[in-house]
């Protein structure tokens, strides 16, 4: 088969001459507006994930011009996705990076993704929201930073995203001010959910099932959920509400185009200290796409990578970083357990992985000594991932190991999503090695403070308790696990102490946008991608208001910085 | 401390249970079928590594995952071997830690000085025990001949060599029917999700003395 007839979507772009793929047919195709690179687009968005495919979505439907690129494949689940750990770390990240520091993130699996979709791909579609003090924890709750976003107008924002993504949840949520009701209904415990019940029960703590982004009923071509237990690995029968099946249909319905296997190497940026377009590789060569604005949505890692990257004479820094603190700040998220046996059989593997939750020790402040808070869920790792933690994090090897695994029917644990303070040793700077694209890689190193270490212990110490008390034996701790990666171009009120206003605009470049993880001042206790869509939506209608306004660069007479954010901040 | 040197005690828990019986049924979509017999063809023929490092993986292998005698054994070195043939990375490293391959070669070399040094005997040609012990000596970061270079032993032994070994062996059929995994899933999934529920497409558990009536179904699990 000659190279031009191969339909590998990791080999060869399928998104090409006026067509896309159709992720809900098999072998199927959609329309598709094409730009061409000589030609400005209103919008050019590197990424298509959590941030990049939302706000794709948004913008195309309020009429601008948006290509979306994005270094991954673009596929079609139903026809690419095995039931297979091994076949399925295709939609990882996982180009050179170095981890460094006291505490060396792990990279790679659960915390990135390379596809149309990015990592709400394979994520475990827990859809949180924050607490609303968390938007103020500097002058609430006297940790981190504030926001400079109010959380009533989030609260907005994420109705928004739970009914474009049709969350599945509870009837009433314990935790937080009022809430709609979610628009599906919450799927049925596994035996997983029902352990964690069973210990906040006996401590007497609050417990939910957990709002999942998994459909509990059918939604127009996609089925519900089959509890296959198959999430993290990429859901085969697009029951999981992915970017990939859901603002990025939309988004081309309403005439964005998306580039897959279009990695960005460089933003250009001009004498008059406007960017104007993107460096890209596709099919083999390098490509300049032209555009009035970008924005960078390649999550915590790779946006300020090309931020750095694409540094000039003018901006030695790299770009957006007059305060400084592009690639600062990184926060993970903390991901510890606690594992036990159960005499009864289990066999968590069935279900999504997270069907339970409680986030009692993100709302009770008392009985803390430490900042932040934490979420627990029960857990259903699939058979690699639990041998592998074994290995790993319990030092199990040899006849141990076999024998251990044995009885994998019968674990049940418990897993932290755990709020860490953003530090600005913590960070994503460039190494002097180079990947295949020639472009400098980066070099992510990552410390826990005391107060990481106090919430840790908070945490494993409680589930403990938890797990003794639902039954189980044997039990030990997994102490080194990290999950999702924000922070790094946070969102501010004040150029000199964040990269970006409110609206996700880079304070420096006035068409320079980031809306991703990046942009989180704090992280919470809860999983981000709810948020990350929230702010995306918010920065669509932001972006559409300024329009309307004639604030967008090149539509408005006020070129300095000043008098640009004046009147942004105005409204 | 532990012995590592003895045979795995596997308890016959899911008995006459056979994962691949499923492969033609509802539970696996075409992508996963087409995955899997690839797997399933890999031989004992390496492809990236050279005939003498390959004989060495599998020693070191056969010490992190034993197999028991009494089943075809899993190719867990050929399957590592495929890994870096097609040159599939995890998407970090260790300061100082070279990228997969060249981490893995690297790995082996200082591995066979560090027998020829403290044994004067190839590393294959050691007993199960003092394999054992090299190995330990690399979990603990203890070994520091000059083929390590900037590469500390510790990590490569648990990123590179315990990481890739465990994933190899839990990624084959075998394995999965060993410890009782329903396996591919895609299209039918699952329905009854309760404590101590079990659809008729997964392995019934062998209560001890009972192992015959869980024989009878998972005979028939399809």
């Amino acid at each position: 088969m000659s190279v031009e007839m191969s339909d590998d979507p990791q080999a060869t772009p399928r998104a090409i001459e006026g067509r896309a793929p159709d992720v809900f047919r098999p072998g199927g195709w959609v329309p598709m507006r094409c730009h061409r690179d000589e030609d400005a687009v209103d919008f050019v968005i590197v990424g298509t994930g959590a941030g990049g495919g939302t706000l794709a979505c948004k913008l195309a439907e309020y009429g601008f011009s948006v290509v979306a690129l994005d270094a991954g494949p673009y596929f079609r689940p139903l026809e690419d996705f095995a039931s297979d750990e091994s076949e399925q770390t295709k939609l990882y990240w996982t180009d050179d990076r170095i981890s460094d520091g006291a505490n060396p993130l792990q990279l790679g699996s659960n915390n990135s993704g390379k596809a149309v979709g990015g990592s709400t791909v394979h994520f475990a579609m827990v859809s949180l929201r924050f607490r609303p003090e968390w938007f103020k924890s500097r002058t609430l709750l006297g940790y981190g930073a504030d926001w400079p976003i109010d959380w009533r107008e989030m609260w907005n924002y994420y109705t928004e995203v739970e009914q474009a993504l049709k969350i599945s949840g509870p009837i009433t949520y314990p935790w937080g001010p009022k809430r709609p009701r979610y628009p599906y209904r919450a799927h049925p415990l596994n035996a997983a959910a029902r352990v964690l019940a069973k210990g906040c029960e006996a401590l007497g703590v609050s417990w939910t099932e957990t709002p999942l982004a998994t459909l509990s009923a059918p939604r127009g071509l996609a089925h519900p959920c089959v509890y296959r237990g198959f999430c993290v690995a990429g859901c085969s029968t697009n029951a999981k509400q992915s970017a990939l099946v859901t603002w990025i249909p939309r988004a081309l319905a309403a005439g964005a185009e998306i580039r897959d296997l279009a990695m960005v190497g460089r933003i250009e940026v001009d004498d008059d200290d406007l960017v104007s377009g993107v460096h890209y590789h596709r099919g083999g060569r390098w490509h300049f796409q032209r555009a009035r604005n970008v924005v960078v949505a390649g999550y915590a890692i790779e946006t300020p990578r090309l931020l750095l990257n694409s540094a000039t004479d003018r901006h030695r820094d790299g770009l957006a970083n007059s305060s400084g603190l592009v690639g600062k700040n990184l926060m993970t998220q903390s991901n510890q357990a606690v594992w036990g046996l159960m005499d009864d059989e289990i066999r968590s593997y069935k279900g999504p992985p997270s069907l339970a939750i409680t986030e009692h020790w993100n709302y009770q402040d008392k009985g803390k000594d430490f900042f932040g808070g934490y979420a627990y869920m029960s857990q259903g790792p699939l058979p690699q991932l639990w041998a592998n933690t074994l290995a790993q994090a319990r030092g199990l090897w040899g006849a141990r190991l076999v024998e251990e695994m044995t009885n994998y029917n019968h674990v049940a644990g418990l897993k932290i999503v755990g709020e860490m303070l953003p530090q600005e040793r913590n960070r994503v700077t460039l190494a002097d090695e180079v990947d295949q694209y020639g472009l400098r890689i980066p070099r992510v190193t990552y410390s826990w403070c005391d107060n990481d270490r106090r919430l840790i212990d908070h945490s494993l110490a409680f589930m403990t308790r938890a797990l003794e008390a639902a039954g189980a034996k044997d039990i030990w701790t997994q102490d080194d696990d990290t999950c999702h990666l924000n922070g790094t171009a946070r969102m501010g009120d004040d150029p000199r102490a964040s990269v970006v206003d409110a609206d996700c605009r880079s304070w420096d470049i006035p068409n320079l946008w980031i809306c991703d993880g990046s942009v989180f001042p704090t992280v919470g206790g809860v999983n981000p991608s709810l948020t990350i869509q929230a702010i995306a939506c918010r920065t669509a209608d932001r972006i559409r208001a300024m329009a309307r306004r004639g604030e967008l660069t090149g539509q408005r007479a006020t070129g300095t910085r000043t008098a640009a954010h004046a009147t942004s901040a105005s409204s | 401390m532990h012995d590592r040197s003895r045979p795995p005690a596997l308890p016959n828990r899911y008995p006459d249970y056979d994962v691949l019986a499923k492969r033609n049924g509802e539970s696996w979509n075409d992508k996963t079928r087409e995955v899997i017999a690839e797997r399933l063809a890999v031989t004992a023929t390496p492809l990236f590594f050279s005939a003498s490092e390959f004989l060495l993986l599998e020693a070191i292998a056969a010490r992190i995952v034993p197999q028991p005698s009494s089943r075809p054994p899993i190719p867990v070195a050929a399957l590592v071997d495929r890994k870096l043939h097609a040159d599939v990375a995890d998407g970090y490293r260790a300061d100082g830690m070279p990228r997969h391959r060249d981490a893995w070669r690297r790995g082996l070399r200082a591995l066979e000085a560090e027998a020829r040094a403290a044994f004067q005997r190839p590393f294959v040609e050691l007993s199960e025990a003092t394999q054992d012990e090299l190995l330990r000596h690399a979990e603990a970061g203890e070994l520091k001949a000059a083929d390590w270079g900037g590469m500390r032993c510790e990590d490569f032994f648990k990123r590179r060599l315990l990481h890739d070994i465990v994933l190899a062996y839990y990624a084959h059929p075998t394995a999965w029917s060993e410890i009782g995994w329903g396996g591919p899933a895609s299209p039918r999934g699952y329905v009854r999700l309760d404590v101590n529920d079990r659809d008729p497409w997964e392995p019934a558990e062998a209560e001890p003395g009972r192992e015959q009536e869980a024989a009878r179904i998972n005979r028939h699990v399809r």
